[in-house]
């Protein structure tokens, strides 16, 4: 066998089904050993950044190892952004890259690049093989350290030689790495003081992030026997779902009132597979002040106490710790608490702004009611990300595929690919902006190669939405490098081109039949919703703000 | 506060830059580094000084211990030697001179490793504190170079910076 061989089997072994790729010169022997396997299917993308974030989508949707494959050099590179993506959101990705022949590593060589020097700071781990007879000893390890623990990407890079070498080595059974030892298990005595502080306190919330999606069965019991009130990050989002009435939002920069009200007044907040990231705690000296026991369930020790004094650490894994929760669980007596909570999510809900424009807002809001909810929607970055976390409520975990610690446009369209690709028969709905979707729209081809079935709606207001929103707020009106909508293509005869459906929608009249025949296609479509350029998105707590400074509907900001 | 810190890691390429990349993308203030092989094959062991609240030195260690090739991390909080090694170099002119920079290097219990015409290389061991203060002493004479080892850390007495599950203290 050579090394290209022994790459493939190794992936095999590991149970890897789907590849995202894209072939080059230093990669050629795997891919020529791939063209031999059945096994293993490769989607082609049109771009390596597209082949990482539809891995990231097919490991966020399964919560399965996601494998990208790329050439040496500019390959490799153009897999970063989507590595330091899946850093951020905890995505267990493996990225294979081919490296010139090792005899060339360190000259210069053609599309050589140090990728391993490059990477370190935006993966998990990651290896350089110089011995053929290493690769399935990496393979082990990599996928090992990628979906335990906190998960996280890990890169491989493979050169040339390695892989056209003679394998003469054996597939180990084990995994031997003494330095990496994660936890998996809380401690008892402290999920015991966690129930405790539970059961005396007046005003406890449970915060539930990204890293408790696997956590969802328990949790949904821990939270149905004890009534607590339950916020969600952007990555916590159907974690709980959202029409449990014990779901009050979620919290942050653009999330309800009633959400960041609630960890605003909470005593105790038990804080569940989240990192108290800056976008949902604002100002941290005036987060939760009235909080004097902030539990921290997270299985990686350096996240607790890095941004908030933690009461009650538990390190260990969400979905242990949670059935632990649930089991120890009892009612809570809450009826003052759901009352004030009850008071702002009924004062305060999203709305629709109900003036006959078309608004962004109406076309996800209209989604939703026309499939029930039932669906996985991706997004990518901007004002429609907003958006969608606010009108579109999620019912299942796994079900709201975005980029939320990096805020990587351009996410949407291959992460959807992954997605739908992990998961042929999911509904995948994909709300995207003209600025972000234009930023990975050659994925189209992948789209239309595997005629997967995704309904692409772009919500395109002309703008780079959310920037021009903060030169609003903030820079007096200079609207610095944001307008678009003199260069935008059109959109629809771009799907066209491809031979996707396109679809315009400009009135608002038309926006129900718009949206029923969207999803009645039974192919892709990409449908373009024109919708009003100066729309904000509100609620808003201003970076470094607290809950205390938030704008509820931008009527606080004087004209 | 000043903390220093033993780390034991696996012998594997880059793990020297895994470990200062991440000290500089967290901003982490670290004083010197001293890196070598220890008696075990294939762990070195890693000695640093970190200036930095107890938060601080919480995270240092946090994030050290995420890092793969990491195998221990230790925080010398109790009583503990801390040694330094600097070779200096220093210009004589004259037998007076020379007399004098002898006495200050006898003083400083440094011994001489080079004689030169013009120069003597020293070699002094102790606290950086000390190698500090012996500097200082030499520079007024004109210090053509100095190269110092980084601080190296043990605990006193029997404790010993062990690997889980192997006998041999390292």
């Amino acid at each position: 066998m050579t090394g290209a061989e022994v790459l493939l089997e190794a992936l095999a072994r590991e149970g890897v089904e789907v590849i995202f790729g894209h072939p080059g010169g230093a990669i050629m022997p795997v891919y020529d050993a791939l063209y031999r396997r059945t096994d293993l299917r490769h989607v082609l993308t049109r771009h390596e950044q597209g082949a990482g974030h539809a891995a990231e989508g097919y490991a966020r949707r399964t919560g399965r190892v996601g494998v990208a494959l790329a050439t040496s050099g500019p390959g490799a590179l153009n897999l970063v952004t989507p590595l330091a993506d899946a850093m951020m959101d905890s995505t267990p990705l493996v990225a294979i890259t081919g490296q010139v022949p090792t005899t060339a590593v360190g000259t210069d060589a053609f599309q050589e690049a140090d990728v391993t020097g490059v990477t370190m700071p935006v993966t998990k781990h990651n290896y350089l093989i110089t011995d053929v007879n290493d690769i399935p000893r990496v393979v082990k390890e990599a996928f090992h350290i990628a979906r335990t623990g906190r998960p996280g990407p890990v890169l491989i890079d493979l050169p040339k030689d390695v892989q056209n070498d003679e394998f003469t080595g054996s597939f180990p059974e084990d995994v031997d790495l003494p330095g990496y030892k994660p936890a998996s298990r809380g401690h008892p005595r402290q999920i015991q003081k966690a129930l405790e502080a539970l059961a005396a306190a007046e005003r406890p919330v449970l915060m539930v992030g990204g890293g408790a999606q696997h956590a969802a069965e328990s949790l949904r019991r821990f939270v149905a026997t004890t009534g607590i009130p339950v916020v969600a990050t952007l990555l916590g989002l159907g974690v709980i779902a959202a029409e449990d009435p014990r779901f009050v939002g979620m919290p942050g920069m653009h999330g309800s009132v009633a959400a960041n009200r609630a960890l605003q007044h909470a005593n105790v907040i038990l804080a569940i597979g989240q990192r108290f990231d800056d976008r949902v705690t604002g100002d941290i000296a005036r987060f939760a002040p009235q909080a004097h026991t902030i539990i921290h369930v997270n299985i990686e020790a350096a996240e607790i106490g890095k941004v908030v004094p933690t009461a009650i650490p538990v390190v260990g894994d969400a979905a242990w710790v949670a059935e632990r929760l649930a089991a120890g669980a009892r009612p809570l007596d809450l009826g003052p608490w759901w009352e004030m909570l009850r008071g702002w999510m009924l004062a305060h809900p999203f709305q629709v702004p109900e003036d006959g424009a078309l608004r962004s807002q109406a076309v996800i809001r209209a989604f939703y009611e026309a499939t029930g909810g039932e669906a996985v929607v991706v997004t990518g970055v901007g004002q429609h990300q907003m958006f969608a976390a606010q009108f579109f409520p999620i019912k299942q975990p796994r079900s709201f595929l975005t980029s939320g610690g990096l805020g990587t446009m351009g996410f949407g369209l291959p992460a959807a690919i992954g997605a739908q690709v992990a998961d042929p028969e999911a509904r995948v709905l994909l709300f995207d902006g003209d600025g972000s979707f234009q930023m990975t729209l050659q994925e189209l081809a992948t789209v239309k190669k595997y005629r997967l079935p995704l309904k692409m709606i772009v919500l395109n207001n002309g703008h780079l939405g959310m920037v021009r929103q903060w030169q609003d707020l903030f820079y007096d009106d200079r609207y610095s490098e944001v307008y678009l909508a003199d260069s935008n293509p059109d959109f629809a005869k771009i799907a066209e081109a491809y031979g996707i459906e396109g679809v315009v929608v400009e009135d608002p009249a038309e926006l129900g039949a718009a949206v029923e025949r969207v999803l009645a296609a039974p192919g892709p479509v990409l449908a373009e919703f024109r919708v009003v350029p100066e729309e904000a998105v509100f609620p808003m707590i201003p970076a470094g703000g607290s809950a205390e400074d938030i704008l509820i509907d931008g009527s606080e900001v004087a004209e | 506060m000043r903390h220093l810190v033993s780390v034991l890691v696996e012998d594997q390429p880059r793990v020297l830059t895994r470990i200062t990349s991440m000290f500089a993308r967290r901003g982490f203030n670290i004083e010197s580094l001293a890196v070598g092989r220890t008696h075990l094959p294939g762990i070195s062991r890693i000695s640093f000084v970190v200036r930095g609240d107890d938060r601080t030195i919480e995270q240092v260690e946090k994030q050290l211990n995420r890092l793969v090739e990491v195998l221990k991390v230790v925080d010398h909080a109790g009583p503990h030697l801390e040694r330094e090694v600097a070779l200096v170099k220093v210009r004589v002119d004259g037998v007076e001179g020379r007399l004098e920079i002898k006495e200050i290097a006898e003083a400083f219990r440094a011994r001489i490793v080079d004689v030169a015409r013009g120069a003597l290389t020293f070699e002094v061991t102790g606290h950086p504190a000390k190698v500090d203060r012996f500097i200082e002493e030499l520079a007024p004479y004109g210090i053509l170079e100095t190269m110092r080892s980084g601080a190296l850390a043990m605990d006193r007495g029997e404790r010993a910076v062990r690997l889980k599950g192997r006998k041999e203290a390292v």
